[in-house]
């Protein structure tokens, strides 16, 4: 993950989101937020209140007093919009410099007739580029905008989108032929078929999201925002009520303290940060280089029960590499590894070049006169090549010995053996043959990555179940999904085999992630309940998934469950902590409203706040300040950890809930004093 | 240790004892399995279904539920309406007791069908035995209403998912004749034993140590009072309550009805474990409802044994505590114990006069009324306690970065919104009807018996037990005036319908959603930290909705009397 913009205030975010603190003042946007409306109204009539003292009124206290107040509740609701603007803020400028990237770049279009491409390249801006269109790029050029490579190889620095400073290698056909806008090429040419319109990316969508015109308010948003509007009911009716019992007990109440109390009570401190938190949350998956679709998808990764890994990429490095040479009896080692090694000179493969590769021989040894290259097919499952009199063939030991047997010759056992010992050993056995003789075996071997038990395990303690989708056969899969620590694995996989596995799941009630980026992941990636493409995928991937990784990184699915629960649990944190803060705001106002005219209730001022007044306006200050206080806690999100959740709970109830009743206490105390120099 | 606490001690013990296996008992009967009471009931309530058309093997969903248990509410209140305003010349009435008015017989009535049982009326004078049977018989179907409620709710958390949740007219009919019946049997011969009347005749009379003729009331008490404490009604057969020597003539019948009173409301929580296999929830339930309860009880058994300083200060001996109001034969301690069982248990007989507590006491009653789900009423207990499980299911739900769900069932936007419609209602009716009546001097002042902090006490705990359905008095408050009666019986016929509407409809809701298997990442509601949440959620409503109010009545009374 790239760090960009770590500091969380940067200054020109922050001057954009003090205009917006204001901006948003405007009730008709104030209403989608009944917590803060209710603030706004509260403040509204304290303005009355204080233009009422204006012309002579005596009964409600000093004009400074109510002014403080009033200055202290408007506060409350800049601080409220401050955090969601700055979040907001926040996301546009990292979606937007991820666009500006694709900008203004000038970009050689290549003019077609009909099929044809002609020569001449012509130097137009990016955004003028049209879904369709070809162009091309040469080393040194940043790509001006997404496609599709259909000719050539290039070597490409995707570090201004993905922050991995390795290079990468994008070529035509395959999984690997898409290139993003704002990267540069480092070597040799490629030309490029543009996927996108301009400004229908899913960048461009995302912006769209994170400026709140397209944002709608996920289920979890929704229920959570009932909770605490019932929480405001309760205490409008506990403030209503208040009066008539007051004026039955004879101890009058000013409008001051009364709309005080209001607003301390309620949970202002969640409902100013609410839409912050749902914010940061995409936000924070735009970081870790993820680009959302909806805010819904970001909260349901949070629930994820079942998570569909690619074995390759994901818990192996790459493809599977040949390892070993296993010669047969009475054929000579070198002779074997040079058959090996002829019978892959035309593999495209990546498992026939790491054979190559590991026989390390000199290209002139291995030139034949009039090689025939046999193409793999399915129906003989094998390849190879003939030259002279010699016929090599390499393929799955079935295949190779249905070919020997076939032509009269044994197969021999040793081999046989050496087969199944490669295969329970999570190897891939190819068995080679020359003229219809069974002269070896080439075991491949796959590389588990590095530190991915620990991840699982990291998964597990969270209640993921991890499945490992493979098209080994099942004696390898199991082999690597034990070693790789992964609960399940779909072997021989096809493409309706992940979906029939997503869609048994989901009958059980379980919420399923994977990540996919051919065309055939398509329709898993829309069944999942998220799916996550990888931006080099198919456009037809990109758009069925819900999410789109522009770092083409398999485990990111890991990183994106986290994201999500640590969303949730940023709301349900701040909830308790906002909630038990009312302890003591009560033990501060309660107090403060009756004990001029019941100075018994003097024993309830447990803080000993100085006066009345300066009791009220700590409370209301100290409601204030904690929203921008809370603010950085509400764009990072709590950590989380992946301890169990009974663990988890003990330890958030602790810090938030012990702490918010806690806290408060100090808060009013230490600005109390303050405070009470004059009050 | 002091012997009067050691009573006590022994009592809630054997309760809780007792209540286990009486928990797997009742789970028995809601899951259909034998029981040795099959061969004698087992006829009598197929005699019951036959006679009344009850098919029992048509499951209903929860809608259908609802609406067969606000319909069978509705037909008791016209025929409870029917019997108390003609009892003056219908049958069994020796005394000659007058017909109700209107306005008395609406309190009265809905206040038994309800389960509150408050009662703006004297025993004695105003009811005939037919009126007094006929309550009785409330007494028992409005308990089995609330228990046949609690055991769709507890259906609901098994059924992975179903909308069919058993025959609401079976469930109740054998809440009837399986629970409470036989448990009012035991306690009622108990009860004969020590002098409990049983009659149809009229007033008894005796010729006194001055030589004075003396009327006493007397009548089916026996068969009355059993009920009353088993369905935590707590409707008294007198005036006095349980504080009448006819009622509750000694020490003994005092242990048996404060052991009848708990027995079933702690059973039903061991029933749930039993029922659902989770018996370590049903622990976590119990010890959070213990908790509480204890909080409560141990300062105002402490309060009240200290006695009044006031009148020690005008050098009286206070060494037995705080004696006004309160029966010599049962002690302070026992008085103190049972103030805050009958108010924590929406039971609301009376054994002492609530009115003479002292102000920490008086904070504590109300407090457990406000409350209302440590152990709470017969059935009611659960459903009420159902609403804190779904709020704290929520808030840590989250917490641990998963949208909530309880037992693999989603909570989303539709149950909040029940949830807090509930859990807003309590402090709604509470604080309105309250700001009401104080905003009402022409209708209420002259009903109380204090001024201040005391008055405003009797105001707030008259509706603070309507809207509990508890039905205790504060007893100083001159209750039988037309403002009172109609007031009341408003907010006891929502505070007892909406709060069993609300929990059956998240139940069946939640009981037709798909079942989620749990996972390391779910949160358990079966340990000790989701045990403290349900309690923080309980301590903080309660306390942030009713703090204000209470610091005007009792917490103001008691500083004045530092």
């Amino acid at each position: 993950m790239k760090a960009q913009n770590t500091s969380l205030f940067q200054g020109d975010l922050i001057r954009e989101a003090l205009v917006q603190s204001f901006v948003k003042l405007n009730p008709k946007i104030m209403f989608r937020n009944p917590v803060m409306f209710t603030v706004w109204i509260g403040t509204f009539v304290m303005l009355i209140v204080n233009i009422w003292i204006l012309t002579g009124e005596r009964s409600q206290g000093s004009l400074l007093y109510n002014l403080i107040v009033l200055v202290v509740l408007l506060l409350t609701l800049l601080f409220a919009n401050f955090a969601e603007a700055i979040a907001e803020a926040r996301g546009k400028a990292q979606a937007n410099s991820l666009r500006k990237t694709r900008e203004e770049t000038p970009a050689k279009w290549i003019r077609t007739v009909g099929e044809m491409y002609l020569d001449e390249v012509q130097v137009v801006p990016s955004s003028q580029l049209q879904k369709g269109q070809f162009f091309l790029c040469e080393t040194g050029d940043i790509i001006p905008t997404d496609g599709e490579i259909v000719e050539g190889l290039a070597t490409i620095d995707e570090s201004a989108i993905t922050g991995e400073s390795a290079p990468v290698i994008r070529e035509a056909g395959g999984d690997k032929s898409s290139v993003t806008g704002g990267t540069k090429v480092l070597s040799d040419r490629i030309k490029v078929k543009v996927t996108t319109e301009p400004g229908e990316s899913f960048l461009d969508k995302m912006i769209a999201l994170v400026e709140g015109a397209s944002r709608q308010k996920t289920p979890n948003e929704i229920a959570l925002t009932i909770l605490l509007a019932g929480f405001t009911l309760v205490f409008i009716i506990v403030c209503i009520t208040l009066k008539p019992f007051a004026d039955f007990a004879n101890t009058p109440i000013t409008i001051a303290a009364f709309i005080s109390l209001f607003v301390c009570l309620i949970p202002t401190t969640i409902g100013g940060l609410l839409s912050a938190i749902g914010i940061a949350g995409m936000d924070r998956a735009l970081r870790a280089n993820v680009i959302t679709k909806s805010g819904k998808a970001v909260e349901t990764a949070g629930d994820i029960d079942t998570l569909l890994l690619d074995k390759t990429g994901t818990i192996t490095i790459g493809n599977r590499k040949a390892t070993h040479f296993w010669a047969a009896n009475g054929i000579e080692p070198d002779e074997f590894i040079k058959s090996a090694a002829l019978s892959s000179i035309a593999d495209e493969t990546p498992e026939g070049k790491s054979i190559l590769e590991l026989a390390a021989l000199a290209p002139e040894k291995l030139r034949v006169e009039n090689p025939v290259f046999i193409e793999f097919t399915a129906e003989t499952r094998s390849s190879g090549v003939d030259f002279r009199e010699t016929r090599i063939r390499k393929g799955a030991s079935d295949a190779i010995r249905r070919l020997t047997e076939n032509a009269g010759n044994a197969f021999p056992e040793e081999t046989a053996a050496k087969v199944r010992d490669i295969s329970s050993n999570g190897g891939t056995p190819l068995v080679v043959s020359e003229n219809e003789r069974v002269i070896g075996v080439i075991e491949l071997q796959d590389v588990i990555k590095p530190g991915i038990q620990e991840r699982f395990e990291r998964l597990r303690k969270m209640g993921v179940k991890t499945v490992m989708v493979t098209g080994d056969n099942p004696l390898t899969a199991k082999y690597i999904a034990e070693k790789a620590g992964v609960d399940d694995y779909i072997a021989e996989a096809r493409p309706e085999d992940k979906m029939n596995y997503i869609k048994a799941e989901q009958q059980k009630g379980k919420l399923v992630a994977m990540m996919g980026d051919g065309t055939n992941d398509a329709p898993a990636l829309a069944q999942a309940d998220v799916g996550v493409a990888m931006n080099s995928g198919t456009q037809a991937a990109k758009e069925a998934g819900n999410m789109v990784d522009l770092d083409n990184d398999p485990t990111k699915l890991i990183e994106i469950v986290e994201i999500g629960k640590q969303l949730l649990m940023t709301r349900g944190t701040l909830t308790t902590f906002s909630i038990a803060n009312d302890v003591a705001k009560y033990f501060a106002i309660v107090p403060a409203l009756f004990i001029a005219s019941i100075p018994a209730l003097q024993g309830l001022n447990i803080m000993g706040l100085h006066s009345p007044e300066s009791a009220i306006l700590s409370a209301v200050i100290f409601n204030a300040i904690i929203i921008p206080l809370l603010i950085p806690l509400a764009l990072k999100g709590v950590a989380y950890k992946p301890i169990g959740a009974s663990a988890l709970l003990r330890r958030n109830l602790l810090i938030y809930g012990l702490g918010g009743i806690l806290v408060p206490f100090a808060g009013i105390k230490v600005i109390d004093m303050v405070v009470g120099l004059w009050f | 240790m002091n012997t009067e606490i050691l009573g006590i001690v022994f009592v809630f013990a054997t309760t809780i004892a007792l209540a286990i296996p009486f928990g797997k008992y009742i789970a028995k009967i809601y899951a259909g399995e034998r029981t040795l009471l099959d061969l004698i009931l087992g006829p009598v309530e197929k005699l019951f279904y036959k006679l009344s058309g009850i098919r029992v093997q048509s499951e209903m969903n929860w809608k259908q539920h609802l609406s067969a248990l606000l319909t069978i509410n509705m037909v008791w209140f016209f025929l409870g309406m029917f019997v108390l305003m003609n009892q003056g010349w219908l049958p069994l009435n020796p005394d000659g007791n007058p017909s109700q008015s209107a306005e008395l017989a609406f309190n009265t009535t809905i206040s038994f069908v309800v389960n509150c049982n408050l009662q703006h009326y004297s025993g004695e004078t105003g009811v005939s035995y037919l009126g007094q049977l006929f309550l009785m018989f409330l007494q028992f179907v409005s308990a089995g209403t609330g228990m046949a409620a609690a055991a769709v709710v507890i259906i609901a958390f098994r059924e992975r998912s179903a909308d069919k949740l058993g025959n609401f007219y079976e469930l109740m009919i054998k809440s009837c004749t399986r629970i409470l019946l036989p448990v009012s049997l035991v306690v009622a011969v108990i009860l004969l034993l020590n002098g409990v009347p049983m009659t149809f005749e009229g007033k008894d009379s005796f010729v006194s140590m001055q030589g004075d003729t003396v009327q006493v009331s007397t009548g089916p008490v026996a068969a009355f009072v059993p009920i009353k404490h088993v369905g935590t009604n707590g409707g008294g057969f007198f005036g006095a309550n349980s504080a009448h020597p006819f009622e509750n003539p000694n020490y003994v019948t005092n242990m048996v009805e404060m052991f009848a009173q708990m027995f079933i409301p702690i059973a039903m929580v061991f029933a749930l474990g039993f029922y659902l296999k989770k018996r370590k929830l049903s622990w976590v339930i119990f010890g959070v409802m213990t908790i509480g309860f204890l909080l409560l009880v141990v300062p105002t058994v402490f309060s009240e044994l200290k006695g009044n300083p006031a009148i020690a200060e005008m050098g009286i001996d206070v060494s037995s505590g705080a004696t006004e109001g309160k029966e010599i034969r049962f002690g302070t301690a026992f008085s103190a114990f049972w103030s805050i069982a009958t108010t924590v248990i929406s039971t609301g007989s009376i054994n002492a006069m609530h009115d003479s507590f002292m102000p920490m006491s008086g904070l504590a009653q109300m407090l457990a009324m406000m409350t209302n789900a440590f152990y709470g009423g017969v059935g009611a207990g659960i459903l009420n306690f159902y609403i804190f499980i779904i709020l704290a299911v929520f808030m840590s739900g989250l917490m641990v970065g998963r949208t909530p769900e309880l037992m693999g069932k989603k909570i989303e936007a539709r149950e909040m919104k029940i949830a807090m419609i509930v859990a807003l209602l309590h402090p709604l009716l509470i604080l309105a009807a309250t700001a009401l009546g104080t905003t009402l001097p022409q209708y209420t002042a002259g009903t109380l018996n204090n001024p201040g902090f005391h008055g405003f006490s009797e105001m707030l705990y008259e509706y603070t037990s309507s809207s509990a359905n508890n039905g205790s008095g504060f007893e100083g408050l001159g209750d039988n005036t037309p403002w009172w009666n109609i007031s009341c019986g408003i907010v006891l016929i929502l505070s007892r319908f909406l709060p069993i509407i609300g929990p059956v409809a998240i139940a069946g809701i939640l009981a037709s959603k798909k079942h989620i298997p749990e996972s390391a990442g779910t949160l358990k509601t079966d340990t000790g930290t989701f045990g403290i949440m349900i309690f923080a959620v309980i301590a903080i409503i309660t306390a942030l909705s009713f703090f204000p109010a209470l610091t005007l009545g009792p917490i103001a009374e008691y500083f004045s009397m530092k």
